[in-house]
């Protein structure tokens, strides 16, 4: 058998561009509906996972999808943005612990969340190296954050412009990294988490410059009305915080005001999460809760459809292609009729003579369906990585 | 001495066509060169392939190197073929995707009752050696000249040693230079070895090598003949 093997081989390899062009052919065919429904199936696993595991979010109202999709992946697109105010709304109530979400921002294509510690007690997150956040300006790395940044405990990492046409507003803000979270294979491990103050940092609604009763900074001073200084653009404003300069950041305006793409409200009880779902059924109210896990259920749903379209598509494709295979199989069949006559008049066995013109159909169907295997395998491993990806994007 | 081929009562005929083959009797002796001549269609090939079993007769006997070939079953013919008899086409038939080397060792690889192993790769490179083609045992057919592609397809036929050689037009598709010295190495091959080898042409420049030549009207009958056959 090892000599016919060999012969097939040689044929296959010969005819290199053909085996390769059928193989490809039946390897698609195999995969695209098994690595679609192992995709379908992962992404439907995390997906529900991840929302199941967030009892409530708020947020201003507009697409439940982009609320929860931002909030819970990171998704560029952040929601229409609500206030601090909803925040404060959930400690008032006493029905639940608001978590603060401002996920606006992103460094070097990783999103920075801005949050506060609870967020970390509630996902569970461990740091693996240094320390958590504990003040303005520091930032911990997830661990695929970090290894992408390739930053770690003492590093920077300097947040991103939303625009480069965006002359007055946001500017990079370097930020210490003062710890790195353990693996938690989910969204966590791409984020880079900030306080939530530090986000409004970047955001320029919390700045930090040079003290205008100091003489060195009298040269930008312009004018004062009583308590109010008027300066010019020389005067430096700080793109890093400090030790040495914390104690000059300050606010604006009023902290109720300030911005959030989303509340995540942790309610004790099931009691407590039903009468806080009832305080926002206002039509007035300008801001909405949503359940995370109806969501995700909802977009399930639309890509279960989708699915069931694609495979039923791949499925006619694939017989469309199997059936052209199946003509190239025959032809070739035909076109090696002569060298079968060879081979049985020289004395090639019945067995060894079917096995050489067997082997490229053989050869090409088990090459098709391992390659397929080998894909959907590294679907599975890797599936829920391209999922978390498409999610950021 | 026992004739190698020995022929009584046979007839032939296709399944479609009026063609038909009657050989009463024929011995061809051991050890010597014949040759078959006659006009295209005549049956010339029919006779080599019934003499080494890859057609049946309707009746008759074929009797080749003491086998009565006509009682064995398919299996049986295969593999007497691959072991006692070496045949050489006249369009060398050797397969384009395997090398020359390959082409030479193919015997060995489409049946199980032969054994490749190092004596017979030796051998192989011997016989490419013989037949000036060991330089290019790496190519494939494709890129070597008719007069070599015949001399790889002769050396494919002699590889199992066999004892009776069956040539089918073996220089009908060669320039004169290489017609010679594919004559000479069928030839020296069968004296060096003691094979027996049978030939047909109707190359009669040819003839004058052979021990023996065979008119082969004198065997085939004709119907009305539909140009289907040998």
């Amino acid at each position: 058998m090892k000599q016919v093997v060999y012969v097939a081989w040689r044929y296959l390899a010969y005819h290199r561009w053909k085996t390769i062009t059928l193989v490809g052919a039946i390897t698609l065919i195999v995969y695209l509906p098994i690595g679609l429904r192992v995709l379908v199936d992962q992404s439907s696993r995390q997906l529900t996972a991840r929302a199941d595991a967030t009892p409530l979010l708020i947020g201003a109202k507009g697409s439940p999808l982009e609320l929860v999709l931002n909030t819970l992946y990171f998704g560029s697109d952040h929601p229409a943005l609500t206030r601090y105010s909803e925040a404060m709304r959930v400690t008032e109530s006493g029905l639940g612990t608001p978590i603060p979400m401002y996920v606006r921002f992103r460094a070097r294509g990783h999103p920075i969340v801005g949050t506060t510690l609870d967020y970390f007690d509630f996902r569970g997150l461990e740091v693996a190296a240094g320390r958590n956040l504990a003040m303005l300006g520091e930032c911990v790395l997830g661990s695929r954050a970090a290894e992408a940044l390739g930053a770690g405990p003492g590093d920077n990492v300097v947040s991103s412009t939303e625009s480069v046409f965006d002359i007055a507003g946001v500017y990079p803000l370097k930020m210490r990294v003062v710890g790195v979270l353990d693996f938690a294979d989910s969204a966590d491990d791409d984020a880079i988490f900030v306080d939530v103050k530090t986000a409004w940092v970047i955001q320029g609604l919390v700045h930090g410059h040079q003290d205008l009763n100091r003489p060195e900074a009298a040269a930008g001073v312009l004018g004062r009305e009583g308590n109010r200084v008027i300066a010019n653009a020389s005067v430096v404003q700080y793109n890093e915080i400090t030790e040495e300069n914390l104690e000059s950041f300050h606010f604006h305006g009023d902290l109720s005001d300030y911005p959030l793409t989303a509340v995540l409200a942790v309610p004790p009880d099931q009691k407590a999460s039903a009468l806080l779902q009832g305080r926002y059924q206002s039509d007035e109210d300008l801001a909405q809760i949503v359940t995370p896990v109806a969501v995700m259920e909802d977009l399930l749903g639309t890509i279960l459809t989708v699915e069931r379209f694609v495979v039923a598509g791949a499925v006619i494709v694939g017989l469309a292609t199997l059936a052209t295979a199946a003509l190239v199989f025959l032809l070739s069949l035909r076109l090696r009729r002569r060298e079968r006559l060879t081979l049985f008049k020289i004395g090639g066995s019945r067995l060894a003579v079917a096995s050489v013109m067997a082997s490229e159909v053989v050869v090409v169907l088990a090459s098709g369906a391992l390659l397929a295997a080998g894909l959907t395998l590294l679907t599975s491993r890797f599936g829920s990585l391209a999922i978390r990806a498409l999610l950021r994007t | 001495m026992n004739p190698v081929v020995s022929i009584e009562a046979l007839e032939f005929r296709y399944r479609e066509g009026d063609f038909r083959l009657g050989i009463p009797e024929l011995a061809i002796e051991r050890d010597t060169t014949t040759a078959f001549i006659g006009p295209s269609g005549s049956g010339k090939t029919t006779l080599l392939n019934l003499i080494a079993g890859i057609t049946l007769p309707q009746s008759g006997r074929v009797v080749t190197e003491g086998v009565e070939v006509t009682s064995l079953s398919d299996s049986e013919r295969r593999d007497f073929r691959i072991a006692r008899v070496g045949l050489v086409f006249q369009e060398f038939e050797l397969l384009e995707y395997l090398s020359v080397l390959d082409n030479i060792l193919l015997p060995y690889r489409i049946n199980a009752s032969l054994r490749l192993g190092r004596e017979v790769r030796g051998r192989a490179g011997d016989l490419a050696e013989r037949v000036d083609i060991a330089d290019k045992l790496d190519r494939y057919p494709g890129k070597l000249s008719q007069g070599e592609r015949q001399r790889a397809a002769v050396c494919r036929a002699v590889l199992t040693e066999p004892s009776l050689l069956l040539a089918d037009e073996p220089t009908g598709n060669l320039d004169p230079v290489n017609k010679w010295r594919v004559l000479d190495i069928l030839f020296d091959y069968a004296e060096r070895t003691d094979t027996t080898l049978v030939a047909v042409t109707h190359d009669q420049e040819i003839l004058d090598r052979f021990q023996r030549v065979v008119d082969f009207s004198q065997f085939h009958e004709y119907g009305e003949r539909s140009g289907a056959g040998p």
